[in-house]
Parts: structure tokens; C-alpha cells; sequence
């Protein structure tokens, strides 16, 4: 049976930020009517069309799987869209992602994430022929990196990472695991420049396995973990050991 | 004035436009424009799979797709396009494997494939494996791959850049203006041709499986423009969307051997589509829970029915349907391993839009005259593939099989040949005209009283798209009549009407959504009035098309592709008919 709701008022609370008429962000309050299997998604929109129109957010497929609404939720990194409100509470602090600048209220520049992750060539890299059907991959080689694949670039793991506020040249976690995604694929010949990349000055080894990272992932992919694998194939020279 | 000069403007970042943008990449200069990141694009959420008959599980042919194809769209498709998708499906499909797409596995290495609704083997004997997938996000995984090839291939992106208008002179046309989201300015693309690949408009229905994105505004622009729109009353609502959420179950479920179960525990699938069961067409299984609900027999006499998919047990469920029995989970506190899941009909898929040819290229009446320089591809063109209903895993097919050809016939065919057509005069105008006004409204209120910051008086934007979701969802949902069709005719005209007086709350230039939404409204109310205009003409049921008061199909008067035109008056499109195009499958009555 769905679970049974009931409608109740929640105190959104959102750190907003309007450039227009302000250098400064600025906390503002708001109550709205919600039910308990609404989406933290569905209670901004109910502000954005009903109360305020200035409220500013991306958002999309709000079901988890565009990336388009991460945000600082309660102190941690969500997707406001996986979030509902039986789960938060009746107050609810809403900011937008540490580590990026803001645009607008929870809209961050999201240009210098895409940046790093086009650093690590996240794309095949295989210069032999192709055959003229499928390249072979038996399904042990195939989930071998199944988790990387996963990953729907939200910024989620970037945003809650220490090591990201405190530097921001590091690639961060989004791109290691995008660089997992091929480094691991049987299919891919580019491991060791991807390697080579990510075992410079701001590489893999300004991660300090926080685990922040795979807390706020919202596709569940163990980004700690991946990135200790991408680390010890780069210290032992091969992705077999890993 | 913001001006940008390429040989190729791309609309659209989902697996049509990247598909293109692909093909062109390497040697012309060409710009994508999109309102989403290219990763937020909606063919991110496709789950199932695609189809092609690579035959790695049991036999397969691709004239069996196509004859699946052709009777799945209740005849309605053209068949020289459904012999190039089912045909071109295959070789497309390797081309994703080489760049990486990691599909599922067989225990041989091949490509994995499954069974989905509507395709059979030899001509409708039973059901066959050929839809291609990774896991149940197939889609996430064309759309990423595709990207990571665009990154590949240095293709300029720009991104939060939303298409306002379509630019065209002397019969070719020259460009698109678009509204740059972060800094409301407003931006002229001259170009040689034009892919127009937005996606499609499920924002019109309460109940919808798309994403807040799909607003059809490429279709809306074209219409706009003169372009007329194919076939827009065939809307296909798929049978598996999440209970009052409308989040999408995919077909995979069933093809995995999922059921569907009435208030009486009973399979009835099995009793209106005795070969194919669950599997039978989605117009068809949307109309048998209609009728289950209509008969008493939703559960507890409430509008939705069950799907069950605990009897796979848990291991296939976590291997195979992993993302969307966590919908369940996460939306409906739910928990599959054990309990039915609640489902009703959701509003899905556009099988009508922009008419086009084999080759991608935009046509404009019924003699498929051409409009020289634009191109359109995916959910937001109209082959016709799909014809009355469209089968599961046929639009991924659709979009990298007509995708990669527009893109290649702009590069091999038209780039050689074509030269910049001169823009229009003040290219921007309707564009700047557009957003002035909004943002005007906003400062002054709707009727040019005084308001601040938004505090005036009039209508702002949300009773007006509840308004517009409701009715489309009461009126144009899986069964219509006259009475219904007539209603929202008028319904159209109304909102229409309002939507020229609507009030803004926010009047910044910077990343003003409000804005965005606004303009994503008003072409919504564009594609219904299309849609509404061609269902209330067509006295017939077809496909996804099924009106009680005409409840047969009708050759004689009904085979023929619908055209709206968009005329000066509101809510009275002009509507013209072309032939469909028949090869080799003459149309005969739909049974599973
Ligand atoms: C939940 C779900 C599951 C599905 N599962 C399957 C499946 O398993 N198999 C299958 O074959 N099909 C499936 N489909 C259908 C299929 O996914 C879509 O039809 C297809 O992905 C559409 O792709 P597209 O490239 O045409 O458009 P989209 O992927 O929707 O992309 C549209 C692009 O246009 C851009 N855009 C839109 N408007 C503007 C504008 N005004 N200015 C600038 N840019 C703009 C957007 O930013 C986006 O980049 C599914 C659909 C849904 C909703
Ligand atoms: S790894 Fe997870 S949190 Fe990080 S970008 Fe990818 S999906 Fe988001
Ligand atoms: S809106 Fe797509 S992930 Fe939330």
C-alpha cells in the first residue's frame, strides 16, 4: 500500500542570493502547505508558483536521474528531487552546493566542475579497428566498473568534499569516478594517460578519504572506494591489482 | 545585438541532437544550443533499452521489426522510414557499443537483449528478445556515452541558452534566437542549417512520465513560423507510470515477466491480448486498465491497478529493474521485493511533430515540399516511425538512426551546396518583443497597473498551468469523444487568452526560470491546441487515438497523416492530410 500522508505546514528556510539587489546573500524564510510523499522538489516549486517568484533552481527529470537539483539540504548535499518531506522534518534549511559560486539563490556555476571532468578524457579511448559488430565483454569485465557508470554528474560528491573548498584546482570526486568508468572498462586503452593525469599535484592524492563523498551520492556509487581503487592502480601500475 | 555565425546550429542536447552534432563535428563548424545541461537532457531517463534486431539471443530480422513497427502504429507509420530505422537499428546499435556504451552482457560477451512490448518474431508469432540494454538506464547511458563523444570531439556547447525563435527568409532557413538564461541576453545564430531535436511536450498532462523540460518548444517555434505540426493527436500514454507521481515503470518490468493484477488478483492482460498478454501494444494495455478502472475492478475502486514484479524474486529485480523499483521505493514507500506496486496510465510520448523526410529534412505540406536548411530529429520531428502508437525501445532507435542521418545528409549534401541565406531584418525582434513584454508585465502588472516587484495584480503562472494539465488530462487522456475534444477546444482559446496577461513575480535578467517557464507555457498551449485540433477531426480510433464515440479504426476516410497549420485565428489551426506511405504490409486489424 502507498504510505498514507497527511498535509502539514513545513518552514523552509533558503539561503538565497539575488545580485540584482543585493551583494549579499540573505536567509529567507517560507511556510508552505505540503504532504508527507512530496518531494523537497515539490515544495519549491509550490513556493516558486504560488509565493515567490524569484525563487531560483534548476531542476528537471525530478526523479533523480538529470543531477540538475543538488543542493545543501539540512547540511547535506541532496538531490531535492530524492528527498520527501516525511523524511526532513518540519523545518528544512535549503543552500546552495559549497565549493561552487553561486549565480543565483540555489543555482551554481556549474562551467569549472565540467571543466575538470573534461581533464580526465572521459570518453573510450581505443585506437584499434573495429569490428563489425559488437567489441566482446564478458559480464564479470562488465561489472567491473558497473558502478562508475552510474554517476549523473550532480556535483553532489564535488560540492561536500573538504579538500575541494579548501583547493579549488583539485580535479574532485565526480571526475575520478568518471575516470574509474574507463580506466576499469576492458574495452578502454587510455588507463595509463588517465592515470598519468590524475597522479599529478591535483590528482587523486589530495583526496583524503573523507568519505563525505559517498554520503551524499545519490546514485549510491562508492566514490571513496572508487577512488582508492584509481589510487593504488596508479601506485602499482595496473589496473589488476585494484 | 548578440551575434553568432555557424554552419550548423544544433537545438537540442538528448540523443538526437548529439547524434547529429556527431556526424558534423569533425568537419564543419557547428554551436549546440540547449536550455539543460546536455547530461539533464530527458533521454537520461529512458530506461528499457533500444531495439534492433541483432539476433544475439534467438533469431531476429529486421523486417520483423518492421513489420512490428508498421502494425504497432496501427498502419498509421511509413513504411520506407520504418525500413531505414529497423534496418539502420542495427548498424547504430554497434556504433554506441564502440563508443563505449556498456550495455549488458550475454555469457558469450555479446550484447544483451530482452523482450519488450509489441516486438515478435516471424511477423507476430510470439515475443522475441531484441531490445538492446543496460541495466534499466539505458538511456543515462546512450546520454552520457553520446556526451563523452561530444567531449571527444570538442563540439562548442551552449548551454542554458533557450530557443525562442526559428529564423526564416526567402524560403530557407537562417538561424534561431535564444534567450542566455544567466544573463537574459538575447542571442542571434546564423547559421546554414538548422537541427531543430528539443524533445517532446508531456508537461501538457497532470500525469506524466517527462521531465519539467519537455514543453515542446520546437515545436511550438516552428508552428509558430508556419511550420506545420504532423499528426499531434496520436499521444501516447504509457500503461506503467508511478500512482499520482506519473514517474515511469518501464515496459522492462513486464518484459522481465512482470504482471499487471486488478482489484480480483486477476492477470487481465491475459484476457483481452491472449498471445502477447502484458506485452501487447501500450495504447492497448493503457486502454485495458482504463477499462479494468471503468469497470470497477482498480483497487480498492480507486484509478490504478497493480504491478507486480515480486515473484521474479529479488536477485533478478536487483540485477535487472534496479532504478525503477527504488521509484517505488523512494516516491510510494513501496517495497517490490514483497508488495504490488501502484500504477496508472501516464502521458509519455509524442509519436506527431515536425513532419520531416528520410533524411531529416523538414517538409511543409502534403506534397512534402522541403524547407531548404532545416532539419529536425527525435521525439520533436515526425517520420513517421511511430505512426498511431509507438512501440517501447523504438525512440531511442528513432533518435540515433534519424539523428546520425540529418547529420550526415547536412554534411554530405546540403553543407556542399547550401550558402548562408541573409537574415531577416531585426532577426531578434519577435524574440526581444517576447521577453520585454513578459519582464514589463511583471514590473507593471498584467494590465499595465503598478505593481512592485511582482506584488500587482493579475494572474501569475500556475492556475494557469494547473488549469492547462487538468483538462488536457480529462479531455485528451487515453479515451476521447466530441464532447470532450470540443470542451477543450475552447478550453485552448481560454488559456491562450490568459497567458497574454500573465504577471511575472520576477523581473531580474539573471537566471530569471520564471521567465523560462513562462515562454515553456505558452508553447505547451501551442502543441495542445495542435493536438486537440487533430483528435477532434480524426472520427476514428487509432493507435493511441481512441474516441468512444467512433470506437473503429477507419481506412477509407482516416489513413492519412494529419498537418496543423497555425492560423491567425485562435484555436482554429488549418488542417490538411497527406498520404501515408505503404510498401509492403497492407493494413489489416490489430490482435496479440
Ligand atoms: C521515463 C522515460 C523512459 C523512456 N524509456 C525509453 C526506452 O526505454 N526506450 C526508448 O526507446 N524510449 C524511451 N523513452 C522515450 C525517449 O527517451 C525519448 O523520446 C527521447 O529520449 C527523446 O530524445 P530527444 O533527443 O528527442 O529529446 P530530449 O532528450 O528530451 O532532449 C531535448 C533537448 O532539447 C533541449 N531543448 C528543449 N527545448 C529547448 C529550447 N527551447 N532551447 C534550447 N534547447 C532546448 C533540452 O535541453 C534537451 O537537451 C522514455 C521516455 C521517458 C520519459
Ligand atoms: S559520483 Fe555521485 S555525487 Fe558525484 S557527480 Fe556522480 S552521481 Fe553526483
Ligand atoms: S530534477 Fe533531475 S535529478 Fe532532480
Amino acid at each position: 500500500m502507498p504510505a498514507e500522508t497527511s498535509t502539514r505546514v513545513v518552514q523552509v528556510k533558503v539561503k538565497r542570493y539575488q545580485p540584482d539587489q543585493s551583494a549579499k546573500p540573505f536567509w529567507q524564510e517560507y511556510r508552505v502547505e505540503a504532504e508527507g510523499n512530496d518531494r523537497l522538489l515539490d515544495v519549491l516549486n509550490k513556493i516558486k508558483w504560488e509565493q515567490d517568484g524569484t525563487l531560483t533552481y534548476r531542476r528537471s527529470c525530478a526523479h533523480g536521474v538529470c543531477g540538475s537539483d543538488a543542493m545543501r539540504v539540512n547540511g547535506r548535499n541532496r538531490l531535492a528531487c530524492k528527498l520527501l518531506v516525511n523524511d526532513l522534518g518540519a523545518r528544512i534549511s535549503v543552500e546552495p552546493m559549497l565549493g561552487f559560486p553561486v549565480i543565483r539563490d540555489l543555482v551554481v556555476d556549474m562551467d569549472p566542475f565540467f571543466a575538470k571532468y573534461e581533464k580526465i578524457k572521459p570518453y573510450l579511448i581505443n585506437d584499434e579497428p573495429e569490428p563489425r559488430t559488437e567489441r566482446q565483454q564478458s559480464p564479470e569485465q562488465r561489472e567491473r566498473y558497473d558502478e562508475t557508470t552510474k554517476c549523473i554528474l550532480c556535483g553532489a560528491c564535488t560540492g561536500s568534499c573538504p579538500s575541494v573548498w579548501a583547493n579549488a584546482e583539485w580535479v574532485g570526486p565526480a571526475s575520478i569516478v568518471n575516470a574509474h568508468r574507463f580506466i576499469f572498462d576492458s574495452r578502454d586503452r587510455g588507463g595509463a594517460e588517465r592515470l598519468q593525469i590524475l597522479s599529478d599535484r591535483t590528482g587523486v592524492w589530495r583526496c583524503r578519504t573523507i568519505f563525505n563523498c559517498s554520503e551524499a551520492c545519490p546514485r549510491g556509487i562508492p566514490v571513496t572506494d572508487a577512488i582508492e581503487e584509481v589510487k593504488r592502480a596508479i601506485m602499482y601500475g595496473t589496473t589488476d591489482i585494484a | 545585438m548578440n551575434y553568432h555565425k555557424f554552419d550548423v546550429v544544433i537545438v537540442g542536447a538528448g540523443g538526437a541532437g548529439l547524434m547529429s552534432a556527431m556526424q558534423l563535428a569533425h568537419n564543419s563548424s557547428i554551436a549546440v544550443i540547449s536550455k539543460l545541461y546536455p547530461t539533464r537532457s530527458h533521454t537520461g531517463a529512458a530506461q528499457g533499452g533500444v531495439a534492433a534486431a541483432l539476433g544475439n539471443q534467438e533469431e531476429d530480422n529486421w523486417k520483423w521489426h518492421m513489420f512490428d513497427t508498421v502494425k504497432g502504429g496501427d498502419y498509421l507509420v511509413d513504411q520506407d522510414a520504418a525500413a531505414i530505422l529497423t534496418r539502420e537499428a542495427i548498424d547504430a546499435v554497434y556504433e554506441l557499443e564502440h563508443w563505449g556504451l556498456p550495455f549488458n552482457r550475454t555469457e558469450d560477451g555479446k550484447i544483451d537483449q530482452r523482450r519488450f512490448g509489441g516486438h515478435s518474431r516471424n511477423f507476430g508469432e510470439g515475443p522475441v528478445r531484441r531490445s538492446c540494454y543496460a541495466a534499466d538506464r539505458t538511456g543515462h547511458m546512450i546520454l552520457q556515452t553520446m556526451y563523452q563523444q561530444s567531449v571527444k570531439n570538442q563540439v562548442r556547447f551552449f548551454n542554458e541558452y533557450m530557443m525562442l525563435d526559428l529564423l526564416i527568409n526567402d524560403g530557407q532557413a537562417c538561424g534561431v534566437v535564444a534567450l542566455c538564461l544567466r544573463d537574459g541576453s538575447i542571442h542571434t545564430f546564423h547559421a546554414k542549417a538548422i537541427v531543430l531535436a528539443t524533445g517532446g511536450y508531456g508537461r501538457a498532462w497532470r500525469i506524466t512520465s517527462n521531465a519539467l523540460a519537455c514543453t515542446g518548444d520546437g515545436m511550438a517555434v516552428a508552428y509558430r513560423r508556419g511550420i506545420p505540426l504532423e499528426d499531434m493527436e496520436m499521444y501516447q500514454f504509457h500503461p506503467t507510470g508511478l500512482y499520482k507521481v506519473g514517474i515511469l515503470l518501464s515496459e522492462a518490468a513486464r518484459g522481465e515477466g512482470a504482471y499487471l493484477l486488478n482489484s480480483e488478483g486477476e492477470r487481465f492482460c491475459v484476457r483481452y491480448a491472449p498471445t502477447m498478454e502484458e506485452l501487447a501494444p501500450r495504447d492497448m494495455v493503457s486502454r485495458f486498465i482504463y477499462d479494468e478502472i471503468a469497470a470497477g475492478r482498480g483497487i480498492d475502486g480507486k484509478d490504478y491497478v497493480y504491478l507486480s514484479v515480486a515473484h521474479l524474486g529479488k536477485e533478478k529485480i536487483d540485477a535487472k529493474l534496479p532504478d525503477i523499483t527504488d521509484f517505488a521505493r523512494n516516491y510510494l514507500g513501496v517495497e517490490p521485493y514483497y508488495e504490488p506496486v501502484p500504477i496508472q496510465p501516464t502521458a509519455h510520448y509524442a509519436m506527431g511533430g515536425i513532419p520531416t523526410d528520410i533524411e531529416g529534412r523538414v517538409v511543409v505540406d502534403e506534397h512534402n515540399t522541403v524547407l531548404p536548411g532545416l532539419y529536425a530529429a527525435g521525439e520533436v520531428a515526425c517520420v513517421s516511425v511511430h505512426g498511431a502508437n509507438r512501440l517501447g525501445t523504438n525512440s531511442l532507435v528513432d533518435l540515433i538512426v534519424f539523428g546520425r542521418r540529418a547529420g550526415k545528409h547536412i554534411a554530405a549534401k546540403w553543407l556542399p551546396e547550401a550558402d548562408f541565406a541573409p537574415l531577416p531584418n531585426a532577426p531578434d525582434a519577435f524574440a526581444t518583443e517576447m521577453v520585454e513584454s513578459l519582464l514589463a508585465r511583471g514590473k507593471n502588472g498584467a494590465n499595465g497597473k503598478n505593481s512592485q516587484n511582482g506584488k500587482g495584480t493579475g494572474e501569475t503562472q500556475e492556475a494557469l498551468r494547473a488549469d492547462l494539465r487538468d483538462s488536457m488530462m480529462e479531455n485528451v487522456g487515453v479515451v476521447r469523444d466530441e464532447q470532450r475534444l470540443t470542451a477543450q477546444l475552447a478550453r485552448v482559446v481560454e488559456l491562450k487568452q490568459r497567458w497574454r496577461n500573465l504577471r511575472l513575480m520576477d523581473t531580474s535578467r539573471t537566471f530569471n526560470t520564471e521567465l523560462m517557464e513562462v515562454v515553456e507555457l505558452g508553447n505547451l498551449i501551442e502543441c495542445a491546441e495542435a493536438t486537440v485540433a487533430g483528435a477532434l477531426a480524426r472520427k476514428e480510433s487509432r493507435g493511441a487515438h481512441y474516441r468512444t464515440d467512433y470506437p473503429k479504426r477507419d481506412d477509407v476516410n482516416f489513413l492519412k497523416h494529419t498537418l496543423a497549420y497555425r492560423t491567425e485565428h485562435v484555436g482554429e489551426p488549418e488542417l490538411r492530410y497527406k498520404p501515408v506511405v505503404i510498401t509492403e504490409f497492407e493494413p489489416k486489424e490489430r490482435k496479440y
